[in-house]
Order: structure tokens, then sequence, then C-alpha cells
């Protein structure tokens, strides 16, 4: 079966650690994105079969809801234990809109997003006057209050069986197949990440660094940090929905799952695996956490074992997670990287 | 119609009872570490399902109580003492994500020393229910709710009178004020796990012949001892009862008047009300940033 290839698929991340070494976080965003759009367009080679392009799409789609996550998390210093919550209703909200409503897929895809940017709007006003982990529970209980919804509304979503989601079509084109799958995948990966890294150059973005260093000191000089942190929260929830409404359209089909609590733990340990603060991080922690449980389906009753000592081996030996840590070492500049996550917190 | 109100009160006290002692583990690791354990809910399960094998090696039911809440105070102070000790240096969110690590694999494990089967285990004493007031209550019940006010107050006599509590609730009030008095704070946080651990433990145990146990029961328990902590006001233990018992009431008056599909729904909505109303808990100390 090709277990063999998956080391190179792993073996592929060095690379992106390497040159994410050495582009410091305020550096040239060209060479980054000129080694992202690379390593998309190089990936194929690596991949044999239908299989490894169905892995290379789920790293995608992760990678989607990671960046943007990590807007939230890593620059606003918000925590969010709800995001497979906005994920949820975006594949949901897509997949009904089209399946049941008869809404060309396109246009359900792009209504989705919006809803949820809406809903993400309304709902963030409230609750990001919360701070740290009042904030965390709050986004958790609206995680589980959608979730729950999506598995008890069984006449509208299938309930726990699931339900069918249309095929995706694009000026008549029918996306269909894992190959075609991986290119549009690609590029939305390529365009989330662009946005993200040129979100976080900007004035916002500064503002946004400001804010996750102290909140009191940002509103000092001016910044209306609640503002701040509801556009971000509002991005990062509809780049959640767009990756869930995509995945909708490539599965398929649709289990209330992906909008379960346990799936908006795993988004927030694949941002904080990577490095927080680290568009890169992000992206090298999605593809790892989504290749790693691919991989060790191998072990069967261990698999669960491994995976949890991995997490934890990787966070004691790495604490500020993959991609900082090693460019870091690699810069020989510990405290020059990419994180100004690290204060957080100690002040409570 | 007061049987049946009985009837809910009693329910939701009983696993409200659970959930607080779910809540106290989080709200001690807390105050030693500023952490929130997403472990702690897989000592519920290592307690009740540790109780399930010493019942099946023939030990008496208190026994294998005991020697449950030993097992899971092990497996916790070996947590700390292998992973979230060596890494205290690093960023709390670090910290959590090696607590979820430590779920993951806490989880498998149980797996593969137990089984992936539910188990049940036996009352305390019969099965036969009680009438009062019209309800039925299970003798069970009234163990959850004996065992937790039993496990409260001695809890409060340790932390009031002995030098190992009295350190934890210093470094809960300032950490480094207890480290410049000479309080060895790491000491501290090994003992938290630990006692966290039995406290969960002990939940699992008392409610595992109502709602039986298994491998997973850890996620949803875990999930509503954070909530309850929460509710409460997290680092606070009073909160962490009240919160424990208000969301018990809430999920067992929610199921009975609303709807059974729908009760984490309700208690849900109306603990973000509450934080929306009160952003630090109910009993939670209100705090102020500084710059």
């Amino acid at each position: 079966m090709g277990y063999s290839v998956q080391p190179e698929a792993i073996g592929s991340e060095p690379a992106a650690r390497r040159r994410s070494a050495a582009v410091p976080a305020l550096g040239p965003r060209r060479a980054g994105l000129t080694a992202l759009a690379l390593i998309i367009a190089l990936t194929p080679l690596l991949l044999a079969n239908d299989y490894f392009y169905n892995v290379a799409i789920l790293v995608g789609l992760n990678a989607i809801v990671c960046v943007g996550l990590n807007l939230l998390i890593g620059y606003a210093g918000q925590i969010s234990l709800g995001h497979a919550g906005f994920f949820g209703l975006g594949a949901y909200g897509a997949a009904l809109l089209a399946a049941r409503y008869g809404i060309p897929p396109l246009a359900a895809l792009v209504a989705a997003t919006a809803g949820v940017g809406l809903l993400a709007f309304v709902v963030g006003r409230p609750i990001l006057r919360l701070q740290g982990h009042y904030l965390a529970m709050a986004t958790l209980g609206l995680g589980i209050i959608v979730s729950i919804a999506i598995a008890n509304e069984e006449q509208l979503t299938g309930g726990p069986d699931g339900m069918a989601v249309p095929e995706l079509t694009v000026l008549g084109f029918e996306v269909y197949g894992e190959r075609v799958w991986y290119w549009v995948v690609g590029a939305c990966l390529f365009a989330t990440v662009w946005l993200a890294l040129n979100l976080v150059d900007s004035p916002r973005g500064r503002a946004l660094r400001a804010l996750h260093g102290s909140e009191v000191a940002a509103e000092t000089v001016g910044i209306d940090s609640t503002r701040q942190k509801l556009t971000i929260f509002v991005v990062s929830a509809m780049i959640a929905a767009f990756a869930g409404a995509l995945t909708a359209f490539y599965s398929g089909f649709l289990t209330p799952a992906k909008a379960s609590f346990m799936h908006s733990i795993e988004l927030v340990t694949m941002v904080v695996f990577g490095g927080i603060a680290s568009t890169w991080g992000a992206l090298v922690g999605a593809a790892l956490l989504t290749i790693l449980p691919q991989a060790l389906t191998v072990l069967q009753e261990y698999e669960m074992i491994v995976l949890g000592a991995v997490l934890m081996a990787t966070m004691i030996f790495l604490p500020r997670g993959i991609v900082p840590t090693l460019a870091g070492l690699l810069v020989r500049r510990p405290e020059a990287g990419a994180s100004p996550a690290a204060d957080e917190r100690r002040r409570h | 119609m007061t049987g049946q109100w009985t009837q809910f009160l009693a329910g939701g006290f009983t696993t409200g009872a659970i959930y607080a002692l779910v809540a106290l583990g989080f709200s001690i690791i807390y105050n030693a570490s500023r952490v929130i354990n997403f472990a702690q809910g897989e000592f519920v399960m290592i307690g009740g399902m540790s109780a399930v094998t010493f019942v099946g090696l023939g030990a008496p039911m208190p026994v294998a109580i005991v020697g449950a809440v030993l097992v899971a105070g092990l497996v916790g102070l070996l947590l700390e003492a292998l992973a979230v000790g060596r890494a205290r240096k690093a960023d709390v969110v670090t910290l959590i994500i090696i607590t979820i690590g430590a779920s993951i694999l806490l989880r498998g494990l149980a797996q593969l020393v137990w089984d992936k089967s539910i188990h049940g285990l036996p009352p305390l004493s019969g099965n036969e229910p009680i009438a009062v007031f019209g309800a039925t209550i299970l003798p069970q019940s009234l163990w959850v709710l004996g065992v937790t006010l039993v496990t409260v107050v001695a809890l409060s006599a340790f932390f009031r009178g002995s030098r190992l509590g009295k350190a934890m609730r210093a470094t809960s009030y300032n950490r480094l004020a207890a480290e410049l008095v000479g309080i060895d704070v790491r000491k501290v946080l090994f003992f938290s796990f630990g006692l966290a651990a039995m406290l969960g433990a002990l939940g699992g145990v008392l409610i595992a012949p109502i709602a039986f146990t298994s491998w997973d029961v850890g996620i949803m328990l875990g999930l509503k001892g954070f909530a309850a902590a929460m509710l409460g006001g997290m680092g606070s233990f009073p909160g962490a009862i009240v919160g424990g018992l208000l969301l018990g009431l809430l999920e067992s008056f929610g199921a009975g008047y609303l709807s059974s599909a729908y009760k984490d729904v309700i208690a849900f909505a109306l603990l973000l009300a509450v934080l929306l109303v009160r952003p630090d808990g109910l009993l939670g100390a209100a705090r102020s940033d500084r710059v």
C-alpha cells in the first residue's frame, strides 16, 4: 500500500521550515509566498495515487482554517475553542443551500461564508469582551451549541447519519476528482496565506500585535481594541466557514463530527504545534497533524498513544512550537524570532 | 407535580455533585499554574475503569473506590513529573496543549489496558429506589451527595489546616510572593495534579453505578467540569461547587421541561448568558489588567 511514500511527504517539510527561517516575520513576504507556490506546484510529483492526493487536500483544507485561526490566536491573542462550529456552519450552510434549496453550489459557498461572517459579527461583539479562559469557554459553548443543533436537526441535516452534498460547479465546469480538487484547494490556500501575511504586515496587523502585548497599553496609544478584535474574529470565522464549505463539496458527504468540540481542539492544537503567531507555523502544524494520524493508522491500537506522546514531547522540547523554535535555532537569535505570543497571560 | 420536581432536583444534584468534584480538580490545577488541564476528564475515566478492574478482581466496593482513587492520583503525579513540570517555564497555551496530548495518550492507553466496551459498577448499597416526596431516588444518588459533602469538608480542612494546603492557597493568591517566602511552588504544582486527579477519579467511581463508564467518558465529563468551574469562577473552590450543582440542575430541569436532546444546549446557553453578565464567573474575583 504505499505508506512508504509518507516519509517523503513529511520529508518535504524541513524545506518549508528552512525557508521560513530565512524569512523573518516582517521580511520580504514574496520569498515565502514563492516558496509556498513552489511547494504547492511540486508536491504532486510526490503523490503516487488518489489516496495521497486526498491526504494533500485534507492538509490544504486544515491549513486554510489554521492560518485563519492563527490570526485570532497568534496575532490578536484571543483563544477560540469553537472554530469547528464556524467550520461546521459553513459546511452545512453551503450543503443545505445547494442540496435542499437548489442554489448553485458556488453561490451557496459564498452565501454560507458571508452568513457565518454576519453571525460572527453579531455574537463576537458581546463575547469578545470576555478575556482569556472565559473567552475560550464562551467560544467553546458556541461551538457546542452549533454541533448539538446540527446533530439533532435530523430532518434538515440528516443528524448523526450525515447528509450527501452535490458537486461543486464553477462556470458550468464540475469540480470533480482528487487531481482537480488539489489545484482548487492549493489555490485557495495560497490566497489565504497571501491574505494573512498582508494583514499581519498592515497597520491593522501591528495594532493587533500591540493588543496582544497589552490591551491597556494598546488602548492608550489610540487603538480601538474592541473593533480590531471583532474584525479579526469575523475574518477568522469566515475563513473557517469557507474551508468548511469547500470540505463539504469536496467530500460529498457531511457528518456532525466536522463541527464537534474535538475538531475545535484539533484545530487549536495544529496552530500551537506548528508555532503560534507564525503563519508558516500554522501551515506546518496543519500539515504534520493531518499527515501524522494518517501515517499512524498502521499502528492500529497504538495510534492514539503515539499521537498523544508525539504531541506532548514536541511541546515539551519545542515549547514555542515547531517553526518559531527551529527558526530561532537557525537564525541564532532566539528572541528575535516570530513570537510576540510569549509574554501574554503571565500577567494574571 | 411535586414528585416530578423532586425527581429533577435529585437528578440535578447527583450529576451536579460529580461536576463539582471534577470542577474542583480544574480549579486546583489552575490555581497552581494558570493551566486548564484538559486531561482532567481522563482522571474521571481512570477512576471508573480502575474500580471496574478492582471489583473484577473480587475487591469489595469501598476497597475498589480507594484503590481507583489512588491509581488516578498516581497517574496525576506522573503527568506532572514527566510532562507538565518539565515544561513549566513555557507559555500557558503550550502547557494546555501538553495536557491535550496527555488526554489523547491516556485514552489510547485505556483502550489498550482495558477495552472499548461499556462497563457498569455495583452500587454501594443496593438498587432498591427510595421514595421521597413522590420521587424515586437511587441509594447511589445519596452516596454521591454524601461522599461529595464529606470530601468538600475534608478538602476545606486540608486547605485551612495543613502546611501543604496553605502553601497551595498562598501560591494561588500570588505565586511570586509565595516563592519569596520559601514555598516550593514546584512541589505545589506536583501535589495539585495528584489531588485534582484523585477528586476527578472519585467522581468517576461514584457516577459509574448510575451512568456506566468506558474509555471515552472523560471527554464529556471533563468538558462539563470545565464549564462548571468557569460558571462558578475558575480558581474559586466555592465557585466550583456552586457551578457544578447549578450546571447539574440546569441540565436536569432543561431535559425534563424543555428537551432532553437539547439539555446541553440549554446549559451552555445559560452559561454564556451568565458569563456575559458576570465575565469572571459567579464567584470569581474581578480582575483588573496591569500594563
